[in-house]
């Protein structure tokens, strides 16, 4: 029983990490994405094709690779490394170490890839109508896109987004290659003390972790169900 | 006085010129219909006038103000762009509704916007300023006849009705020249009557018009004055009787027979 206890503390403590995880790259990744889909979708042709080839890599490479790389490169190459947080509270410096900011920015550079490519098929599924009709009633291009695209965009791109935002949190375990102490970290070392159940527990977490994500994904679906766009 | 004069008016895309050199000019309060067979640059024409086509040649005045001059069109700000936009205003063959909105907020969004922005006012101002745009938003709605129909999405009203609000989206912004560009076609016989109704009631209130029609009947009665367009150029123009009892040239009596053929 103690034995029980214990290891559905050390699989919460991974599992709080893995949210932090998941949260923090989605913070990052949304306002990301949506830049880079305006690179891609800009008029200026060198920033349309620059993004286009990162957005190419980003999703054309294996997002482990991207973690090994971002974590390792910098250092190996004398550029900088990742910071140490100090503030003394031990808790919070452990959970926000270096390893844990460095999978941070690849999976936050990594997702924001794909949420790109949402966004501007999003974008661009909005009729040219929406736009002229902004145009001639004096509004300013932000307005328009804030006040009439953005909301009809976001209706359009919640069934695909809900999937990429139920694999990142999935996507987390990868951290676990440069030893950020999450879900799966936590579980595998039990396994190699020989405990095989605790990585079924670890499943059970992001089952109802998902669970709650696909109902709030809903709840967000109907909420703009009084208008169709 | 003239409201609207357009000299030398040309647009091409590409290699196809669109707009062979337009020029006519409207008396205020009156109304203006255009007719022409498809691709003859109706639309264009307008998209022209309101700024979202980029002429190549010509200018375009409004009220003795050139507004569009297209040797200076690409030097103009976003700024001057969207207060030469204000000048007139645009109703569409599609509504373009927002449909995230309700009707009366489709109506103040623009208005409303722009007195939120307006560092000039005070708080006060702004909240009185916003009150009296609903109330007039509301006055209009109910001069075309859907007052009962402001907290309705657009998804849930006809599209005679869409119309019509799109009609009040354009009024509450008082733009000197109102244009429409074929503002029945997409709609049923018995819902186009409500709209032509409605516009043919703006004429009353000294409301200058520019109207882009497949409705021959309607621009027959409404029009002071009417423009038969054919392939980018002003094929002729007249009075409605001259233009419909005795068309000149050959061009414009083969499309008055065929928009009489009824299979
Ligand atoms: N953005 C564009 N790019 C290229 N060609 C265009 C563009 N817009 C219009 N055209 C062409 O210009 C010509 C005139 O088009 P326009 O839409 O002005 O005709 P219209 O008189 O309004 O026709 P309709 O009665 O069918 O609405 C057509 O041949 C059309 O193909
Ligand atoms: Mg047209």
């Amino acid at each position: 029983m103690e034995n029980f206890l214990n290891v559905l503390t050390e699989l919460s403590g991974g599992f709080v990490t893995s949210v932090l995880l998941f949260f923090f790259t989605l913070l990052l990744s949304l306002p990301l994405g949506l830049i880079i889909s305006f690179c891609t979708m800009s008029k200026f042709k060198p920033l349309s094709a620059l993004s286009k080839i990162v957005v190419w890599v980003l999703r054309g490479t294996p997002l482990m690779l991207q973690v090994f790389a971002i974590f390792y490169l910098p250092g190996l190459l004398n550029l900088f490394v990742w910071p140490q947080m100090n503030t003394g509270w031990e808790w919070f410096d452990t959970t926000f170490s270096t390893r844990f900011i460095a999978a941070l920015a690849a999976f936050a550079i990594n997702y924001a890839a794909y949420f790109s490519e949402i966004f501007r098929g999003g974008i661009q599924s909005i009729s040219q109508g929406q736009y002229e009709a902004g145009q001639v009633l004096g509004m300013t291009k932000s307005e328009i896109f804030f006040k009439i695209i953005l909301l009809q965009v976001v209706k359009r791109i919640i069934p695909p987004m809900s999937n990429e935002i139920i694999t990142l949190i999935k996507d987390t375990s990868l951290a676990n290659t440069i030893v950020v102490c999450e879900l799966i970290f936590e579980a595998k070392e039990f396994m190699l003390e020989g405990l095989i159940w605790p990585l079924f527990a670890a499943g059970a977490f992001y089952l109802i972790f998902v669970g709650v994500l696909t109902v709030l994904f809903n709840k967000a679906e109907k909420k703009l169900d009084y208008f169709k766009a | 006085m003239i409201m609207l004069e357009i000299k030398n008016l040309r647009k091409s895309f590409g290699s196809t010129e669109v707009l062979k050199g337009i020029d006519f000019s409207l008396e205020k309060s009156q109304v203006l219909s255009i007719i022409g067979s498809s691709g003859s640059g109706k639309t264009t024409l307008l998209r022209c006038l309101n700024l979202l086509e980029k002429a190549d040649e010509g200018t375009v005045s409004v009220n003795g103000e050139v507004i569009i001059d297209a040797k200076e069109e690409d030097n103009y700000t976003d700024n001057e762009i969207r207060d030469k936009r204000l000048k007139m205003g645009l109703v569409f063959q599609q509504f373009n509704l927002f449909p995230q909105y309700n009707v009366l907020d489709n109506i103040t969004l623009a208005p409303i916007t722009r007195v939120k922005k307006d560092k000039s006012l005070s708080k006060e101002e702004k909240a009185e300023r916003i009150e009296a745009i609903k109330s007039e938003a509301r006055d209009i709605l109910a001069s075309v006849g859907l007052s009962e129909k402001a907290s309705s999405y657009p998804c849930e009203i006809s599209g005679g009705q869409q119309q019509r609000v799109a009609i009040a989206r354009a009024l509450i912004l008082k733009p000197e020249i109102l244009c429409f560009d074929e503002p029945t076609s997409a709609l049923d016989p018995e819902l186009t009557v409500e709209v032509l109704k409605v516009i043919k009631e703006l004429k009353t209130g000294e409301r200058t018009m520019v109207i882009v029609t497949h409705e021959m009947e309607f621009a027959k009665n409404v029009s002071d004055k009417v423009i038969f367009m054919a392939d980018g150029v002003i094929e002729e123009m007249g009075t409605p009787e001259e233009i419909f009892d005795n068309p000149k040239s050959e061009k414009l009596k083969a499309f008055i027979h065929k928009s009489q053929d009824n299979f």
